[in-house]
């Protein structure tokens, strides 16, 4: 049976565990008097006996399918002919995708060697087999976990605290995801990051200045291998956020001054939902404006001056960013300008300063730290961004600061490389998961920074 | 005396000053918020003006012997003659009743163009349903070809460029005036798949995969992200270990999405076997992505409970659990919901990770479960202003139009839940 039925039939299961015990619990209890006799409510009872029943089946359900294709795959290719094994793992998918598309029809049997189609049909008996196994092993263990409970409904054992407990541990695991999220990340980047390492070293890629990671589809072609240096990305990177901020900072600085200090209260209750929403805009929504509407309008004006401007500009995509962040900045801002003490801001008024005076040789100050911790959780914002850049910043990867050019980001490399289907143990392929890890590690950097920065800040004030 | 005097002078002369420089300083601030809201209208403006020509179909309505002989068709249960047989020949026959003078191949040719390319399987497709119809006459209603779709909207856009030769244009205008060709609200578009055509495709397959997405992310982010939070703010004891979950959630929720994609393509897809491009995979990615954002926006709820809730269930001999899943849970439960709303539109709205496990493949079905190929709106946008083909920009700009949208109509659930559910203490 699928995963995907099999998943509702337990819980329909645990539903019946519930019934059961919950009606077996008043039985229990009947003789001695009613449920007052119990040491917990029946509830409690039906609610062990449906977790029992859920919980170590849906545990076994869950490692099942994860693990099911890998280890069919592993005993498909194992079946093989000793002659025609596959030497990479690229080979290896390659195969495989060949003998489940004829396992699924898609592919005549007729047209594939012998060994594919016999691996084929092991393929659906070894999917039929598991597919029956599964059900078995996991309808089993349900129906023990509720047999078990069933008989531990007796009226001396308190029920409700092994409820509670067992949900606090449930609910503990849902806060480790967090944990085991980050995890994943970095073990996800980390393997083909240190395999990428083996092929291209590590200086060419901090260092190197070109990057074009083309690699052969045969080993004699011209240009064979590819360069991998990591500075026209950066470049390009810091180039796009370097105009976001340009405009973001100011524009979002200045919005929130004006909203948090002069602006009435009915205009800051229309306007700050407002610049909300341009948060709230898809960034491929983003991607769209800069690559069809601003980077055409930047380039007629360019030419209109006389200047040369690429149709996949930089500033198109920095500009678009910026309007992107903007609400970013305003609000961080917004927040750490209200923080700072009314007492400093009627101590300068009452001194004579007029309101800007204030804003700027006494507030700013005071919320200068809180202030540059949200740019730096902007930049942060600027740096990751995908979509707009793929969309309007272009590929190629030239190394310049004339916001004019054609320049490419890590994140659009990380994208354009992986897209598609791949080879797993290529350098091109492996190269983008070393992109992912300088990404993560730069914009953890920021993250972590920009808190530290805030919250000693608001320790200042509290 | 003088010298005070003198000082007093000094600062009225400077009062002048100093109030321009308030005024201007006001102004800077008034310019700033201008310029975000009037991005923003332009914004809207854009996709609006781009887009609206996307809500509009052009058909061509024919009257089609269905002629046996220049179809070269007799018998239409004969599969191997259906596809032999001519089913392009009526359509150019019933254009050039509109036209006795169009003769000779090429003149024949570019009338067939006036039709989309799939004017003729409309046919076969017609036929094969009802055989009795060989030898009538049908009146059915094609849609027009790209080019003919892109001079009937876009004959005064400059950025359109018209690829009809003149003797098609002639044709195109008299058949506009007797009002064989019309344009009516673009049907096709909610209710098809991908396709290579502009005009054939529609967003239908990409809401439907959005769908099956949100779904899988609802299911997993909203529970655990709930229990996460409940745990955080209620149970937590604090240690190292407490702080360190709140240090990492703080930090995924700014993690750049396209991470979430690496760690979707290595560990499901890698690791786990799972298939490209499923709503499923998707769906588990979209879910950790959100997942920070939820248990951010539920433990706030949470805090906001006021304590004497808690007292008061304690004081009547609830336990810890009951006095959270009886009381605070209900109680911050519209601030829940609220988070996890706005956290489900952000999702709605994300592509960049579900690039990299495959979800931008072009599909032209319409998904059918959690486990087969599908595509999301946002992707199938970003798909669609990435072609080349011209007609594929307005359709980009109603998919954006679709997509903000259910993405309005959440956020304005969330505000109204939070109106009507929220209680201040």
């Amino acid at each position: 049976m699928q995963t995907a039925n099999l998943l509702p039939l337990v819980l329909v299961l645990a539903v019946v565990a519930y019934g059961l015990a919950f009606m077996r619990s008043r039985a229990v209890a009947a003789p001695l008097g009613g449920i007052r006799n119990l040491k917990a409510l029946p509830f409690y009872y039906a609610a062990r006996a449906a977790l029992w029943c859920a919980i170590p089946a849906l545990i076994v359900l869950a490692a099942w399918a994860g693990f099911e294709g890998k280890v069919i795959q592993g005993i498909v290719i194992a079946s093989l002919p000793q002659d025609v094994w596959p030497e990479s793992p690229g080979q290896a998918s390659l195969v495989l995708s060949q003998i489940s598309n004829v396992a699924a029809g898609k592919l005549n049997p007729e047209f594939v060697p012998d060994h594919i189609a016999g691996a084929a049909g092991l393929l659906e008996n070894l999917r039929a087999q598991s597919g029956t196994f599964k059900t078995i092993l996991v309808l089993l263990i349900a129906a023990l976990g509720a047999a078990f409970a069933w008989t531990r409904v007796a009226p001396h054992i308190n029920a409700r605290e092994s409820v509670e407990r067992t949900l606090r541990r449930i609910f503990f695991v849902c806060a480790a995801v967090a944990v085991l999220t980050t995890v994943g990340i970095v073990f996800s980047v980390i393997f083909e990051t240190v395999r990428f390492f083996g092929k291209v070293p590590i200086t060419e890629f901090l260092f190197g200045t070109s990057w074009s990671p083309q690699t052969a589809l045969r080993a004699d072609q011209v240009g064979a291998e590819g360069a991998f240096g990591i500075i026209p990305l950066f470049t390009g990177t810091l180039l796009i956020s370097a105009i976001a901020l340009l405009v973001a900072v100011p524009i979002g600085l200045l919005s929130a001054i004006y909203l948090s200090e002069y602006a009435s209260k009915r205009v800051r209750s229309t306007v700050k939902p407002l610049l909300e929403m341009l948060a709230g805009v898809p960034t491929v929504v983003y991607g769209f404006f800069a690559a069809l509407t601003v980077a055409p309008f930047i380039r007629d004006l360019a030419e209109l001056v006389g200047l040369e401007a690429s149709s996949q500009s930089a500033l198109a995509a920095g500009l678009v960013m910026g309007i992107m962040i903007i609400p970013f900045v305003s609000s961080l801002s917004d927040d750490v300008i209200n923080a700072v003490p009314q007492t400093l801001r009627d101590g300068s008024l009452a001194l004579g300063a007029t309101q800007s005076e204030t804003m700027k040789n006494v507030i700013f100050p005071a919320a200068l730290p809180g202030i540059i911790g949200g740019i730096l959780l902007a930049a942060s914002r600027a740096i990751g961004e995908t979509m707009i850049v793929v969309m309007a910043a272009g590929l190629a990867a030239n190394l310049t600061v004339n916001p004019l050019d054609s320049v490419t980001t890590v994140t659009v490399q990380i994208a354009t490389l992986l897209v598609g289907d791949q080879e797993f143990d290529s350098a091109k392929t492996l190269s983008a998961f070393a992109l992912g890890m300088m990404l993560f590690i730069v914009t953890l950097l920021l993250n972590v920074v920009a808190l530290k920065i805030v919250r000693k800040y608001r320790e200042q004030y509290d | 005396m003088t010298d005070q005097r003198s000082q007093a002078e000094l600062v009225r002369q400077s009062l002048k000053r100093r109030y321009r420089k308030e005024r201007r300083f006001r102004l800077y601030g008034i310019v700033a918020i201008s310029i975000a809201l009037a991005s923003l209208f332009i914004l809207f403006a854009d996709i609006i003006g781009k887009g609206h020509s996307g809500f509009v179909k052009t058909t061509i309505t024919l009257d089609v012997t269905l002629d046996s002989e220049i179809m070269y068709l007799d018998d239409p249960t004969d599969k191997d003659q259906i596809s032999m047989a001519d089913f392009v020949a009526p359509i150019v026959a019933a254009l050039q009743d509109h036209f006795p003078d169009a003769e000779g191949r090429a003149a024949r040719r570019e009338l067939g163009r006036l039709v989309g390319s799939y004017a003729a399987s409309d046919i076969r497709d017609l036929i094969e349903a009802n055989p009795d119809l060989l030898n009538t006459t049908q009146t059915i209603e094609f849609l027009a070809h790209d080019t003919v779709s892109v001079y009937v909207k876009h004959a005064d856009d400059p950025g359109y460029s018209i690829r009809l030769s003149e003797q098609q244009q002639m044709w195109v205008d008299e058949l506009l005036e007797k009002g064989v060709i019309n344009t009516s609200f673009n049907d096709v578009l909610f209710s098809r798949g991908d396709s290579r055509e502009p005009g054939n495709a529609g967003i239908l397959g990409a809401i439907v995969g959005s769908l099956f997405t949100m779904l899988v992310t609802l299911a997993i982010s909203f529970p655990v992200g709930i229990a996460a939070a409940v745990y955080l703010e209620e149970f937590a004891p604090q240690n190292r270990l407490t702080d360190f979950i709140e240090v990492n959630i703080n930090n995924l929720a700014a993690v750049p999405s396209i991470i979430f994609g690496l760690l979707g393509l290595a560990v499901f897809i890698g690791l786990f076997g799972m298939p490209r491009s499923v709503p499923v995979v998707g769906g588990l990615v979209l879910a950790l992505m959100t997942l920070p954002t939820i248990i951010i926006s539920s433990r706030a709820a949470i805090k906001s409970v006021p304590p004497s809730i808690r007292e008061a269930a304690e004081g009547i001999g609830a336990s810890k659990m009951q006095v959270v899943l009886h009381h605070v849970v209900p109680l911050a439960m519209p601030g829940m919901l609220t988070g996890s709303i706005i956290g489900m539109a952000q999702a709605l709205g994300e592509t960049a990770p579900l690039l990299l496990i495959g979800m931008v493949a072009f599909i032209v079905d319409v998904p059918d479960g959690f486990f087969s190929s599908a595509t999301v709106l946002p992707v199938q946008i970003y798909l669609w202003a990435s072609s080349s083909e011209q007609g594929f920009v307005e359709l980009a700009s109603a998919g954006i139009m679709v997509l903000l949208a259910f993405m309005i109509s959440m956020n304005a659930l969330a505000i109204w839940l939070r109106k009507r559910l929220e209680r201040r203490w």
